[in-house]
């Protein structure tokens, strides 16, 4: 999305080696959940970090580990320079302003039992902003800014339809104008028609309040959409790291480009000339994950090397610094691999 | 400060003016129990039971008998036996004399008194704790949990039997005795609902936005329990009100010679032969207290949710 160039190297939001284990029993010896693994990114203002990967990858466990609705395993996230992970629940109230999460589930997120103006007006009430007629009056703000008719604050959630709720939940997420936004799949319980209107204002409100977003989903054709940078998570772990064109143009972990193949193409004539690539297998359990790479029991290219070292996330040879993968044969531009994920044609310089 | 492009507004509904202001839970809960002739019968019966238990001093001055005065000569027969009722007195006597009319009215009193205030003292106690073991878990909920455990399973007619011995009979160690028994039930429930209910993306929501553990409770969770906690007081109150009238019936309760529906049941047992007035009205005014009570409970609950099947109702 568009924004000034200037601010974009400022760092706001900044995961390092954050690890999230559940237990899934009392006893010490009970089996761990890896959800997150030693995950490490940063958030630069301004910007839109997309976050993708399957079901159960982790990434609403990351989420809510770097907005502390989860206590870190392991690791530090650090915001605007200070670190949240020791800060006790009094201490994290004024991030709390400026971090706000848009969650997934429109009906579940929102209290049945209270008026949508009392929900948006939440935050004001939590913080001691506004009162009264004041209150009252910023949330109509607010949802004239969100697009909903302003004079609904009375109703019920109950009332209201799926895109109309999850434009209250971007109402109360904003209403202390916070720096940061998590969206943890914001459109993926929406109609696809209701979806693009909800991805639009999200955008829009970004360029309109200098927004920074994390934005979490599972449809990659989202994401492109949104992103600037894009992060691929595969089990708990960051496989690969991107600019949105470089990760779609030049994909370089075998996971990313199984799922760009798997994205619908518009044009029939690449449509039938790539070929989608089939992972074997299912996601294994991330109470016990693979040995090495964790991708590696489902990888077209592994090798015997793979089951054994974990590959790091770095730049590979001939890639900016900027795209970092976490693979040790990594996917090469002319890889019948890179072929099937490609969806678009060449770009034929002009 | 919003310029978004037309297609991004959703076209308000047909018709605005209607519907602007939504109804709350509670309305919809009004509106169809309003529909249930058996909860609006219920409810004018206790309404009216409870203007006579307000109203009992104008019995005493329209019949001109105290609920605690004996008339010798006029209430009993020469052989000393309860009078049958007659213009004098209505319900006719009891063993001392006394007028069964005014006593029942003044037993009104006892029963709504400590019927209306153990249940609601239980039901506080029991949201409180409920709310506090079901949101924090862990240690506290246990320690909750087996606390409403050992309560449940205490007996109560011996635990009454001997605080009693202890303390001595009374209306307001009556009242604790039955809040004591009554709120692990309704903690119980509250608790299990609370587990569900903080799980909940809007508890997360509200934690996300920095909300204390206090308002998270009763700003969020609370609101999602108060019916089924409504349902329960309008269930309790009749249990108290038998729980009460147990108490007295085993002079355990109040102290004669005020009057009890419990007390009155307890005398009149001797006499059941030849004065049949003398246990039925008390025995009357009970039942139809309970039942009124109950069935508007369970009127209630149907009201709060819509979905119970409605194929055996009226």
């Amino acid at each position: 999305m568009n924004r000034a160039r200037g601010e974009r190297d400022e760092v706001l939001l900044r995961a390092e080696g954050v690890v999230k284990h559940f237990s899934t029993g009392r006893r010490r010896s009970a089996p761990v959940v890896q959800a997150v693994d030693d995950v490490s990114l940063e958030v630069r203002r301004g910007e839109t970090l997309g976050l993708v990967g399957e079901t159960g990858c982790g990434k609403s466990t990351l989420a809510r580990c770097l907005t502390r609705l989860y206590e870190l395993t392991a690791g530090r996230v650090v915001f605007d320079g200070d670190d949240l992970t020791k800060l006790s629940r009094r201490e994290l109230r004024p991030y709390r302003r400026r971090l706000q999460v848009i969650f997934q589930d429109p009906y579940g997120s929102l209290n049945p039992r209270r008026r949508v103006g009392s929900i948006i007006g939440d935050p004001f009430a939590i913080h001691g902003v506004a009162e009264g007629k004041e209150r009252l009056r910023q949330v109509q703000e607010l949802m004239d800014l969100v697009g909903l008719n302003a004079e609904h604050y009375n109703r019920f959630p109950s009332e209201f339809s799926g895109g109309q709720r999850q434009r209250i939940g971007i109402a109360r997420a904003l209403a202390l104008r916070p720096e940061l936004v998590i969206c943890d799949e914001p459109v993926s319980a929406l109609d696809v028609s209701i979806q693009a209107q909800v991805v639009n204002l999200l955008a829009d409100l970004q360029s309109e309040l200098g927004l920074t977003y994390v934005f979490i989903a599972h449809d990659l054709s989202v994401v492109r959409h949104v992103s600037d940078r894009i992060a691929v998570m595969y089990l708990g772990k960051v496989v690969e790291l991107a600019d949105a064109r470089t990760l779609f143009e030049h994909p370089r972990h075998p996971y990313t480009a199984a799922l760009l193949s798997a994205l619908p193409v518009p044009d029939p004539d690449i449509a039938d000339a790539r070929r989608r690539i089939l992972l074997t297998g299912d996601v294994p359990s991330p109470i016990d994950p693979p040995s090495g790479c964790r991708f590696h029991p489902r990888c077209p290219k592994a090798r015997a090397e793979c089951a054994v070292t974990e590959p790091l996330l770095q730049a590979r040879s001939g890639d900016p610094s900027t795209h970092l993968t976490a693979c040790h044969f990594p996917v090469a531009d002319g890889d019948e691999l890179a072929l099937a994920a490609r969806a678009e044609p060449p770009r034929t310089p002009a | 400060m919003s310029a978004l492009p037309a297609d991004l507004v959703e076209t308000p509904p047909l018709d605005p003016e209607r519907a602007i202001e939504g109804r709350s839970p509670w309305q919809l809960a009004w509106a169809r129990l309003r529909r249930d002739r058996v909860a609006i019968a219920c409810l004018i019966v206790i309404v009216l039971i409870t203007v006579i238990a307000l109203a009992a001093p104008l019995f005493v001055y329209l019949t001109g008998h105290g609920p605690n005065e004996e008339f010798q000569t006029t209430g009993l027969t020469p052989d000393g036996l309860p009078r049958p009722p007659s213009s004098t007195f209505l319900f006719g006597t009891d063993s001392l004399g006394r007028d069964v009319l005014v006593r029942v009215v003044y037993g009104a009193r006892i029963s709504l008194l400590s019927g209306v205030l153990a249940s609601t003292a239980a039901v506080i106690i029991g949201v409180l704790v409920g709310l506090v073991g079901g949101y924090f878990g862990g240690f506290v909920d246990t320690l909750l949990a087996r606390l409403m455990d050992v309560v449940l399973s205490f007996p109560f007619l011996l635990f009454a039997i001997a605080l009693v011995s202890i303390v001595g009979p009374g209306l307001w160690i009556s009242i604790v005795v039955i809040a004591f028994f009554s709120w692990a039930s309704v903690g119980r429930v509250v608790r299990g609902q609370t587990l569900t209910l903080r799980e909940r993306e809007y508890v997360e929501a509200a934690r996300s936005l920095g909300a204390s553990d206090v308002r998270i409770m009763f700003v969020d969770i609370l609101p999602n329990l108060i019916a089924q906690v409504i349902v329960y007081l309008t269930l309790l109150i009749p249990a108290a009100v038998v729980f009460e009238a147990t108490l007295s019936f085993l002079g355990l309760g109040v102290v004669p010679p005020t009057a009890t529906w419990g007390n009155m049941l307890a005398d009149s047992l001797a006499y059941y032969r030849v004065a049949w007035w003398y246990v039925l009205f008390p025995g009357a005014a009970l039942l139809i207290t309970t039942l009124a009570f109950n069935l508007l409970g369970d009127s209630v609950r149907d009201a709060f949710d819509p979905r119970g099947d409605r194929l055996f109702r009226r």
